[in-house]
């Protein structure tokens, strides 16, 4: 392949553990000297890639370079990285100045050296003249900076950062988030960090890597992620939107909220189904005029501190969340407008339920670790595996889990403006994903039924 | 009145309780070969103690169970840091086996302990003698170190292991430069329990001293009560004995506070 201007190359990280995969197939590679944020909710394995990054943890299958040199089965202590740990990790029997001279001391540097390269790190971080204090007398802030001396001083390629600042509070953070992005800037290292919170991750990233269940979503510049996100996840994770079901009428048209939309998409062929997503502050609002898009009765109205948080109920029963400078009334009926370009069209990962199943006789299906009651199926072979489909409204949902035929638990609710889209696991691990408009909370354990009706059954081509 | 009642309770226990060591340790200033008669106030059977003569095979014995002491308490040190740092990495099921292993010897009654260790060494073939007291001793006192170490280790950020190997460090050198420093009280407190049994154990060493001979002190007393009558040295050497477990305890509670205090700060 030749010289290559990445520092670091993952390629097709996988970590399994049995059947279950916290890691699948991925991939990024990171530009020496970019500020690369690995953005995701807790248990998407954005920590488990960070350590595989950083040698505490081995990759079940991939491959991991570092400045073109291949370190997929080097010791961390080889590795040239070094990372500073979410809960610091400092050494507590050693003073501020061992423990940022730990790494010095062991590559057996001259003792005038590491005195200059300690002050050094200490000006960096603004804790000048703390050399010699315990490190158990300073506070949570005080010991991330001597952790992030501790790790420069010794002047990796790579500095890794896990959630280095959800420890400390707001103030605090906003603080230390300039002073990331000013040292990451007069070092010119290459900081990977990683953080589930995206307000963090748009401040100061380059480039911001999506990941959820074990996969990279989208890769981007923080302003791609918000502005384009490339499904209903990045959406919803990365900043406020209204997500809708929409249709790709044609090209540049997109029906949804029962009215065409002017956008600016091509390229998703004719009536196709979509999401949509439009940023709350992209929608414009307006007293009732005709020359609006959309009108609505507000339902209401929160002061946020620059702007004013509003829901609007159209008169075909979608919600849509808008912010604005203005405040309207609850009860008053406003009129609204969106412009093409501020309309988000994106493909849809599904369009309903597939599950992998096995014919148990005519008229049951085996699938999700049970078995289902199905319409007669003409001459199938008893064991015989089929695809099953099932459309998302059609999945019932019970509070009463021993209602149910099969058992999961909430993982992921999305807010599609008239109906809730969850993403429902059972305890084997299967996804099942509902429309509904019963309210849930993430977390909930829910008996899940499915009428025979609404259960199709496609032979797989032999 | 409930009080009262309350505090002399506590008292008449405490009296029953040291009234055997304050009398023999007032004893010991005196003469008088039997026990309870008082013949003045004398610091002769000190003396008389360590000036060797009749009394050599009591020092001898002394010697004995100090070096025995001393070895096994650094053995099972060494041994239990080990065993403590191996259980503390292991996960679930695992971990509370080996566990449930580190705590039955230290239920175990101890004259069993010394019986299977005697057939042990018999069926072995092992010639009993110093090495065998010594052998038996690390096997008892190791789960013991075990149990003081624990606390240190799961108190410890967990995290810091492997900032030491971040930093450059092998595994044996983030080892001897991160984790052994911060369980080193547990290491202390370990020796000092471990030293302290091994002094003041009876039931194992019979059975493992086997017949060259060899005498430690509570086979000596042991023996020698049971030719007729102690020897009236016994008196000041039980105060000793007494004095310098009581000083050990002073020290092993002094430090475990001064550890917790320490932990309160770390807190606030």
């Amino acid at each position: 392949m030749g010289e290559s201007n990445f520092i670091i190359e993952l390629s097709h990280i996988s970590k399994c553990y049995g059947e279950k995969c916290v890691l699948d197939d991925v991939s990024l590679y990171v530009k020496k000297g970019e500020f690369v944020t690995i953005l995701g909710p807790s248990g998407c394995g954005k920590t488990t890639l960070l350590k595989i990054l950083a040698g505490f943890g081995v990759a079940t299958s991939g491959e991991i370079k570092i400045a073109g040199a291949d370190i997929t089965d080097v010791p961390p202590h080889l590795r040239p990285v070094n990372t500073v740990f979410q809960r610091y990790a400092l050494f507590p029997h050693l003073n501020v100045y061992d423990n940022i001279a730990f790494g010095l001391k062991l590559k057996k540097v001259k003792q005038d050296e590491i005195d200059a390269r300690v002050r050094k790190a200490l000006k960096m971080v603004g804790m000048t003249d703390y050399e010699w204090r315990d490190v158990n007398s300073l506070s949570g802030g005080q010991q991330q900076r001597v952790a992030i001396a501790r790790a420069i001083i010794n002047r990796p390629q790579v500095l890794l950062l896990d959630e280095p600042l959800a420890a400390l509070d707001l103030k605090m953070r906003k603080d230390m988030q300039m002073e990331l992005k000013d040292m990451h800037k007069t070092l010119g290292i290459t900081f990977v960090y990683v953080t589930h919170d995206q307000e963090e991750a748009l401040t100061l990233s380059d480039t911001i890597v999506v990941m959820s269940e074990g996969r990279v979503q989208q890769i981007g510049t923080p302003t791609d992620i918000y502005n384009e996100p490339v499904n209903s996840f990045v959406a919803d994770f990365i900043g406020e939107s209204n997500i809708l079901n929409g249709e790709m009428v044609r090209d540049r048209v997109v029906k949804f909220m029962g009215r065409e939309f002017e956008c600016v998409d091509e390229g998703f062929g004719e009536n196709t189904p979509v999401d949509v997503v439009i940023r709350p502050e992209d929608v414009y609002i307006m007293a009732r005029t005709d020359s609006g898009m959309l009108d609505g009765v507000v339902q209401s109205c929160i002061f946020k501190g620059v702007h004013y948080e509003m829901t609007v109920l159209t008169p075909n029963g979608y919600e849509i969340m808008i912010q604005d400078y203005n405040a309207f009334e609850v009860g008053q009926e406003v009129s609204m407008i969106v412009k093409p370009s501020d309309i988000h069209v994106m493909h849809k990962e599904r369009v309903c339920n597939t599950f992998e199943g096995k014919m148990v006789d005519s008229t049951h299906v085996e699938m999700l670790g049970t078995q289902f009651l199905c319409n007669e199926v003409a001459d199938v072979e008893v064991g015989e595996s089929v695809l099953v489909e099932v459309p998302f409204n059609k999945v019932e949902l019970m509070d009463n889990k021993e209602d149910g035929q099969q058992v999961g638990d909430v993982r992921f609710i999305l807010y599609k403006g008239d109906h809730y889209h969850l993403t429902v696991r059972t305890a084997d691990g299967d996804n099942i994903y509902v429309d509904t408009t019963d309210v849930w909370d993430d977390g909930d354990i829910v008996g899940i039924r499915i009428q025979a009706d609404d259960i199709v059954i496609k032979k797989q081509a032999k | 009145m409930k009080r009262f009642f309350a505090q002399t309770y506590l008292w008449l226990l405490l009296a029953m309780l040291y009234a055997p060591i304050v009398i023999i340790a007032i004893f010991s200033f005196t003469e008088a070969k039997v026990l309870g008669n008082w013949t003045g106030f004398s610091t002769k059977l000190y003396t008389s103690l360590f000036s060797g003569g009749v009394h050599h095979s009591l020092l001898n014995a002394i010697e004995n169970t100090l070096i025995i002491a001393i070895v096994a308490a650094a053995l099972s040190t060494l041994l239990g840091s080990v065993a403590a740092i191996g259980i503390h990495n292991l996960r679930g099921r695992k971990k509370m086996v080996m566990n449930a292993l580190n705590n039955i010897p230290m239920l175990n009654p101890d004259i069993i302990t010394g019986i299977s260790l005697f057939l042990l060494f018999v069926s072995l073939g092992i010639t009993q003698g110093y090495t065998t007291v010594i052998l038996a001793h690390v096997a008892f006192c190791t789960p013991y170190v075990v149990l003081c170490i624990m606390p240190r280790l799961q108190q410890m950020n967990p995290d810091i292991y492997e900032a030491a190997l971040d930093l450059g460090a092998t595994p044996l050198q983030a080892m001897r430069k991160v984790i052994i420093p911060e369980i080193k009280p547990g290491m202390i407190s370990g020796f000092i329990l471990a030293f302290t049994l091994s002094i003041d154990d009876f039931a194992v060493t019979i059975f493992t001293i086997g017949t060259g001979g060899l005498e430690t002190l509570s086979t000596y007393i042991y023996a020698d009560a049971r030719k007729g009558g102690l020897t009236p040295e016994l008196r000041p050497l039980s105060t000793i004995i007494f004095v310098t477990v009581l000083l050990l305890l002073i020290i092993i509670n002094v430090r475990s506070q001064r550890a917790a205090k320490k932990k309160e700060a770390l807190v606030k």
